[in-house]
């Protein structure tokens, strides 16, 4: 009875952050087009993209290999699997322990490192200055990410996920932290580069001034589109996700708990998607994108918040 | 057991004067490479029962130095090093069965090979100071003479003579460590050097002095300079040796002093150690990501991961020294875990951009492209390989990367704060070489079997034949094999690690689903093999529910490119243009990388020029004034040639009597 609860839990995770993914990019635009002073799509609009897209016919570039054409699908599972893995409502569930958060943002790494394959495939400038890009700044992104992970993970004394929530929401809990803190602003920052946000990337546009993720997958059309489109929206639902469990850990259930506390744990969980949703729309509504050679310094403060919250664990003590 | 590691030894050794004997007939290289996978298979076979039963065994021959012999042992160490270069050796040996047949001057391979790969298991195996420095010597000089096949090219000479140079002064290191060693007594057997005790200060110098001999064959910076010049100039089977196999050989020497012979070492030598590493790592993964030839990539690459095989060394060490025997049971086999990790995709990429240089006879990234399509089995392959050196999961390149970033949340357990507060940060650069890699790698696959083909060598193309296919193949199934159920190598390494550390990982092939379980459940778990199967189970539904509820319909048609297609290959982003962005910010301060445009003056009807001006500052601020002092002091000397005989006695008087008077005041 437990397996099949386990498993029924860990299945409504895996559906529910798919189901969510859209409607938190929708939500992102709406806000964004409201503080424009624009009407905005409707806040459903992706997942009408989605099935648009997903109907129409796929135009494939002449001397498309394999990889294209594979890549879409390979990209949108680890995408999907590893948003999976970040507890949403609730902690310790059945396969939380498959991945650690070091191999969850590898497996993102596994994602882009095949997008970018797949944007030299066709053999055209568009892709190839994308790809380019996409690992320059992924080349900084991940480090600082990584050192991150190693202070949260030198805080809670584990890499698992499930285990540094519980230990960071407590009881006894880990108070304040100075090094949280930075953890904190080096991971914000990380989320918007990796999600090609505003000021790194505008994913509005894929023209001359963004020419990275979008022109990435520029030859992609149809459904192929459709599942990077996807997988960018579970990435970015990834980060919410993850800075919610990791910052604001309060609500979520732990192994074992009623199924009322379920409820209770995705009922918070929506509010704090919305509530992320809601910051990232304003914060990018009022920022203007950086120069492609900005960025590098933009991700080198994430690198040495990283590193400075990992340094000053070893010297400085808890309030 | 030690027989059968001694006759295999032995076997590889006969077959260079069979070589020779055979040379000029038609099939003798196809013989030469057939009959060399045996013994390798051998010692694979040696090293895994020795894994399996945990026995040793030694033996002593009568050949070297009369009141010596020749020692050789088997261990956990050396079983496990057996092991990797015999995998490594059959591999390469099988894919030389098809290599070799395009090798213009076979005699210049062929007789040096398998002498290569019986002086590579005999250091090894050499269970004294004399036999393992004339086996390393050995191994050197043959793996010289390899380099040296194709000596008409002025770039292949230039880096034969940087080798030379560099690994005499190598054993010339490793000659005065096994002195110091070895002490007054002069007892080189290794069973002799283990019980005699010794200061620290010794300790320390041998530890340094091995540091530089074992570290300058394997790569580390700064001693690494040969090794981009000298491994692409190779043929690519030997180069996949060298990278392969031959940097472990270097780094089982240091593991055997370090770990087995010197006994205690203070924790300073860890930082040394770590730092080493780090500065390796990253500076090797920085001239990788900016090389624009195929094979000179993967050798910046191989110093990559020699230098995080040695940060794991040196957290194995800080560990060791600090009492703390399960940390560094972790850090070894992390370190361990990488060397096999390492053996196996690196020979996998070198043979790949062998195929490739035998299919369009270039291995510059500017002339090639879309080999995907020519070559779609040697593509599919490396693409395993670019995965596995990338370290992204599932494959083992990430798993070996994995375990080291575990062994540096170890680090609050140290007692020195330098060293916990160095090691994230170690840590973390380690991070950033391996995302490097990442970018590099997509570089050299999306270059080299992507896009659009950039010559017509590289648009014709034809796939190369079943042997070297078979090999790639092989190495291919090892990485993804290693990489879904690590439990099982992890195993194979336990008794190593006690060997060396006295204590080990809990046993891995317990846990539930191949699970791996570094310390403890709590702290942290990965299990590639169920993260692959819920990826390949979600892409694949995902395929099958996209197909059924969307459409199937799918129409070719010309590259959209943003309107504006260009029918040139050239077109296309290049070495150069997919560099320049890691070169503009991680170039300008480690490489002082530049770039000019030359812009004429409009109306003007000459071409633009643009440049990229690059330094490699070691080479120039460390190795050029070296050599030029050398040359000076050389010519200064010189004049002693030309002296009167009377000079020369008032020279050997002077010589006497200074060594009379310090003798005197010395006493």
């Amino acid at each position: 009875m437990a397996l099949i609860t386990g498993f029924a839990i860990q299945g409504l995770q895996m559906l529910l952050v798919l189901a969510l993914a859209p409607g938190l990019v929708g939500l992102v635009r709406r806000i964004k087009a409201r503080l424009m002073r624009r009407p905005g799509p409707p806040i459903r609009q992706p997942y009408r993209d989605l099935l648009r897209l997903m109907r129409k016919e796929v135009v494939l570039a002449e001397n498309a290999s394999w990889l294209f054409r594979a890549t879409p699908y390979l990209v949108f599972a680890a995408s999907w699997v590893a948003a999976a893995l970040v507890p949403t409502f609730a902690t310790g569930l059945q396969f939380s322990w498959t991945a650690d958060l070091i191999a969850i943002v590898a497996l993102l790494g596994s994602a882009r490192f095949f997008l970018a394959l797949a944007g030299m495939d066709v053999g055209t400038s568009f892709g190839g200055i994308g790809s380019s890009r996409e690992m320059m700044f992924a080349s900084m992104a991940e480090p600082a990410m990584l050192l991150t992970v190693f202070a949260l993970s030198l805080v809670a004394g584990s890499t698992q996920l499930s285990t540094v929530v519980q230990v960071l929401h407590g009881p006894p809990g880990v108070g304040l932290r100075v090094s949280l803190g930075m953890a904190l602003v080096s991971l914000v920052i990380v989320a918007i580069a990796e999600n090609g946000r505003i000021p790194v990337d505008n994913p509005a546009t894929h023209l001359e001034l963004t020419m990275v993720h979008e022109a990435m997958v520029l030859e992609y059309s149809g459904r192929h589109l459709a599942m990077i489109e996807l997988a960018a929206a579970l990435k970015l639902l990834l980060y919410v996700s993850l800075i919610a469990c990791l910052f604001v850990p309060w609500g979520i259930a732990r192994e074992g708990d009623p199924p009322v506390a379920l409820a209770l744990g995705i009922g918070t969980y929506l509010l704090k998607l919305a509530l992320g949703g809601a910051a990232l729309a304003v914060f990018e509504a009022s920022i203007a994108k950086m120069r492609v050679f900005r960025v590098p310094d933009y991700l080198g403060v994430a690198l040495m918040l990283g590193l400075l919250g990992t340094l000053l664990l070893f010297v400085s003590r808890a309030l | 057991m030690i027989e059968a590691a001694a006759i295999a030894t032995l076997g590889l050794f006969l077959l260079s004067p069979l070589a020779i004997a055979l040379r000029g007939r038609a099939s003798v290289s196809g013989l030469i490479y057939a009959l060399s996978i045996l013994p390798c298979l051998g010692l694979v076979g040696v090293g895994l029962m020795g894994l399996g039963d945990r026995h040793s065994s030694a033996m002593v021959l009568p050949v070297g130095l009369p009141w010596i012999g020749a020692h050789l042992r088997l261990d956990a160490l050396t079983d496990f090093f057996l092991l990797v270069v015999g995998i490594g050796g059959a591999a390469t040996s099988l894919y030389a069965i098809g290599y070799g047949r395009h090798e213009e001057e076979p005699g210049r391979v062929l007789p040096f090979y398998p002498g290569f790969l019986g002086a590579m298991a005999l250091v090894v195996l050499a269970d004294d100071a004399f036999t393992f420095l004339v086996a390393w010597e050995v191994m050197s000089l043959l793996s010289w003479a390899l380099v040296m096949a194709h000596h008409r090219e002025a770039e292949v000479r230039a880096a034969g003579l940087i080798y030379l140079i560099m690994a005499a002064f190598g054993t010339m290191a490793l000659v005065l460590a096994f002195g110091l060693l070895a002490g007054s007594g002069g007892d080189y057997a290794f069973a002799a050097i283990r019980s005699l005790p010794r200061s620290m200060p010794v300790s320390i110098a041998v530890a340094f002095l091995v540091l530089v001999g074992a570290g300058s064959k394997a790569g580390v910076v700064p001693l690494h300079l040969w090794l981009p010049r000298a491994h692409p100039a190779a043929p690519s089977h030997v180069s996949a040796l060298m990278s392969g196999v031959m940097t472990k050989v270097a780094i089982y020497a240091f593991l055997r002093v370090v770990f087995d012979l010197i006994g205690p070492l203070p924790w300073m030598v860890s930082p040394v150690l770590i730092l080493t590493g780090v500065a390796t790592a990253v500076l090797g993964i920085v001239n990788a990501a900016v090389a624009d030839d195929m094979k000179k990539i993967l050798a910046y690459s191989t110093i990559e991961n020699v230098g995080v095989i040695f940060a794991a060394i040196g957290l194995a060490q800080a560990f060791r020294a600090d009492d703390m025997p399960t940390a560094a049971a972790l850090a070894l086999s992390a370190a361990l875990f990488h060397v096999f990790n390492h053996m196996a995709f690196k020979s996998l990429l070198f043979m790949s951009s062998g195929a490739v240089l035998t299919a369009t006879g270039r291995r510059d990234l500017d002339g090639l492209g879309g080999l995907i399509r020519r070559m779609p089995v040697t593509s599919f392959l490396t693409l395993i390989g670019v995965v596995a050196i990338s370290a992204l999961p599932p494959l083992n390149g990430f798993a070996s990367e994995w375990m080291v970033f575990q062994t540096v949340l170890q680090s609050p357990q140290l007692p020195q704060l330098g060293l916990e507060m160095l090691v994230p940060a170690a840590g973390g650069m380690l991070a950033l070489a391996a995302a490097l890699a990442a970018a590099a790698f997509v570089r050299f696959y999306g270059l080299g079997f992507l896009g659009r083909g950039r010559s017509a060598e590289a648009s014709n193309a034809r796939e190369v034949d079943r042997y070297m296919l078979a090999a790639m193949g092989g190495l291919a199934a090892l990485c993804v094999l290693a990489g879904l159920v690590p439990a099982l190598v992890l195993d194979r390494l336990a008794p190593v690690v006690e060997a060396l550390t006295r204590s080990r990982l809990p046993v891995q092939s317990a846990e539930p689903w191949l699970t791996v379980v570094p310390v403890a459940v709590a702290r942290s778990t990965y299990n590639p093999l169920l993260v692959c199967l819920f990826i390949a189970a979600t892409a694949s539904a995902a395929a099958w529910v996209v197909h059924r509820a969307g459409t199937r319909a799918l129409r070719r048609a010309p590259a959209w490119d943003c309107g504006f297609p260009d029918p040139s290959p050239l077109t296309q982003y290049g070495a150069g243009s997919f560099a320049q962005p890691l070169r503009r910010v991680l170039g300008g301060v480690l490489l002082r990388a530049r770039e000019e445009v030359e812009m004429p003056p409009p109306g003007a009807t000459v071409p633009a020029r643009h440049r990229v001006i690059q330094h490699d500052l070691i080479w120039e601020w460390a190795y050029l004034p070296l050599a030029r002092g050398i040359l000076k002091v050389a010519t200064e000397a010189n004049r002693l040639q030309f002296l009167t005989i009377r000079r020369y006695l008032a020279f050997v008087m002077g010589t006497l009597v200074s060594l009379l008077l310090v003798l005197s005041i010395w006493r």
